[in-house]
């Protein structure tokens, strides 16, 4: 009966997790890395100097993300700081909403935690995946949200770079969201490790206490 | 030593401190052949003061209000204050652990007839706690004031509104507004860190001393308490502490590996534990695409949506909860463990895990979709329905297949220890 349970439980977790729900082809893998300081550095640039025109991140703040990417603060100060002279300030975005919603056709949602809402790969898809449409309103349409009401913001950058250095700049742009939706990522794991390493040594000591206590029952 | 000696004699004359330990702990003879499934027990407790200590914490961060708790949940406690994602995780991790091992803990209890005479009281409040943990789960799952809280939270509060005549003044007395809300929030909060806590306490409290009264069943179903040597002591027993107190702390230290893990790096849980669209503040504008219960509540959601009333599929999902209460009654088997149970009753209890896996599955699906891991084609409506069949077949059938059934011989003494 045991094995049958298994097997059948081993079943249904497979179904569960083999799920995908909507499939879009255009949306790849985003090339990642959290650990990658100049990446997200860049990424970080790339954000102030492009979306905050038009999106917040109300739940970051500039100088916690100074900080986390070795960023000096007059480095910051200088350089990132647009909308705010106060390092600890959220990133909230100049635009006013409701002037944004009738140009726009709606407000351009906070971007701190999309990348935890539609995942980095639908980010890094999104942002490179921008084409001509001479029926849109900014003549242009992408593959991965289709009739987005956003224009092609970096098409000057993307014609600049050309598509394997603009896939690049992308890619460190969704990475530094990846790590802005949830800043202790990279910290959680490192700590993670030591605790699982300490728990695996615990087990040693802990397992035979117990086997000393109960040499006697039978 | 002296003076702790005096001391525990100054206290022990005003308070019974050493008969209390003796009573639950050292001198409570417990079966000494528990397995691996009796680990649940004292995990369910470890998960729930886990719950305690992080919520108490999470309280000094939170900002029960519709304007302010989702900034205070991603700002300040993700954020802002040094560990506070530690406390978070621990506290949205522990939700998930402590259905995963209440579900396992009450599967034991199935298995081992653990709810039989004398232990239907055990098995009554066991139920109760259940019931008081799915409430303050769910009103819980509110309190981020994300779009899935938000909206489910919406989908389980309409539930009362399929109730004749009071349906929908019910329901907004609940939310006590005409849709769900900050007043909504406001309420909910006081219900998840105040009343229900307590209730789940004093539930926890009454299971113990109903168990310690009549002492725990055993994988053989068999009365230790029958057998005694001289000094009136279970032949079989052996004292809680310290044999399976130094048992449990290795059956800790596991769990925890596991726990810790999901914690540090699977927080969300694939999804199923913190739920994408809860990354999103509360919209009561826009519904998401698709809205399920969190897992923990999948089954009985899958119930409701197998029965194509609404009223009649809500009285199903409540009687599904409520047949669990009669357990103790159903099962009129001359022995209480499945070892020496018939095969009918192993056939049965297997279908019956089978298909509340399988009404899980079937609440997270889209019901109008096919089925994707059998070979013919079956929608998940289609396959809640059989399965709801299955698990109040188990329930109705019991009391007549358990005194059909050849049972096996039970041992005079229990027949292994570990």
């Amino acid at each position: 009966m045991k094995k049958l349970l298994v097997l059948l439980l081993g079943l249904a977790s497979a179904s569960v997790f083999a799920a995908g729900g909507g499939h879009n082809e255009y949306i790849v893998k985003a090339p990642l890395n959290l650990n990658d300081k100049v990446s997200l550095q860049h990424g970080f640039q790339l954000f102030v100097n492009n979306c905050i025109g038009c999106h917040s991140a109300q739940y970051m703040r500039y100088e916690r993300a100074a900080n986390d990417l070795d960023i000096p603060l007059e480095i910051l100060q200088d350089n990132l700081l647009f909308t705010t002279d106060k390092v600890g300030e959220t990133i909230i975005s100049a635009m006013p909403q409701d002037l944004a919603k009738t140009w726009f056709g709606a407000a351009p949602p906070d971007l701190t935690l999309v990348a935890r809402v539609r995942g980095a790969d639908w980010v890094y898809s999104y942002l490179t995946n921008f084409y001509p449409d001479e029926s849109r309103p900014w003549n242009v349409n992408n593959h991965v949200f289709p009739d987005v009401g956003m224009p092609h913001v970096l098409s000057n950058m993307e014609k600049d770079l050309g598509e394997k250095d603009f896939k690049q700049a992308m890619a460190d742009l969704t990475n530094f969201m990846v790590y802005m939706a949830e800043p202790i990522r990279a910290k959680r794991i490192r700590i993670g490790t030591w605790v699982l390493i300490f728990l695996a040594v615990l087990f040693i000591p802990v397992y035979f206490m117990k086997k000393e206590f109960w040499k006697d029952i039978h | 030593m002296n003076l702790v000696q005096n001391l525990m004699n100054w206290v022990d004359a005003r308070f019974p401190a050493t008969k209390m330990f003796e009573e639950h702990m050292s001198r409570y003879y417990a079966p000494k052949n528990f397995n691996f499934w009796y680990f649940f027990g004292s995990l369910a407790l470890l998960v729930l003061v886990n719950q305690l200590v992080t919520g108490i914490w999470l309280t000094m961060l939170y900002n029960p209000s519709g304007e302010g708790a989702f900034m205070s949940v991603e700002l300040n406690m993700m954020r802002d204050v040094e560990y506070g994602w530690l406390l978070r995780y621990l506290h949205s991790t522990g939700a998930s652990a402590f259905f995963v091992v209440v579900y396992l803990h009450m599967f034991r209890g199935m298995l081992y007839g653990s709810y039989r005479a004398p232990r239907e009281l055990v098995w009554i409040f066991g139920m109760t706690i259940y019931l008081a943990l799915m409430a303050e789960a769910f009103m819980g799952y509110l309190l981020p004031w994300g779009q899935m809280s938000y909206w489910g939270a919406q989908v389980i509060i309409s539930l009362f509104g399929a109730i004749p005549v009071v349906g929908d003044a019910l329901t907004e007395w609940i939310r006590g507004d005409f849709l769900i809300s900050g007043i909504t929030l406001n309420r909910f909060f006081a219900l998840h860190v105040v009343a229900l806590p307590i209730v789940i306490l004093a539930l926890v409290v009454l299971h113990i001393i109903a168990l310690h009264e009549v002492g725990s069943n055993n994988p053989d179903g068999v009365e230790i308490k029958k057998n005694k040597d001289k000094d009136g002591i279970p032949m079989d027993g052996i004292p809680f502490h310290p044999y399976y107190t130094v048992k449990d702390i290795v059956g800790v230290v596991v769990f925890l590996f596991v726990f810790l893990m999901v914690v540090f790096f699977f927080p969300d849980g694939g999804g199923y534990f913190l739920e994408k669209p809860n990354f999103e503040p509360a919209n009561p504008l826009k519904t998401p695409d698709h809205i399920a219960p969190v897992w923990y509540f999948t089954p009985f959601y899958a119930i409701l949506r197998a029965v194509p009333d609404k009223l009649l599929g809500v009285i199903a999902m409540g009687a599904a909860i409520a047949v669990l209460f009669v357990l103790p009654w159903l099962d009129r088997s001359p022995v209480k463990s499945i070892r020496y149970k018939g095969w009918i009753s192993k056939v049965m209890l297997a279908l019956f895990v089978v298909s509340f896996v399988i009404l899980g599955i079937c609440g997270i699906k889209n019901p109008d979709l096919p089925v994707e891991f059998l070979p013919f084609h079956i929608s998940y409506l289609r396959l809640g329905q059989i399965c709801t069949i299955i698990y109040f077949a188990y329930f109705i059938l019991m009391p007549f297949w358990t005194v059909k059934e050849t049972c096996k011989p039970v041992p005079e003494r229990v027949t292994e220890a570990h």
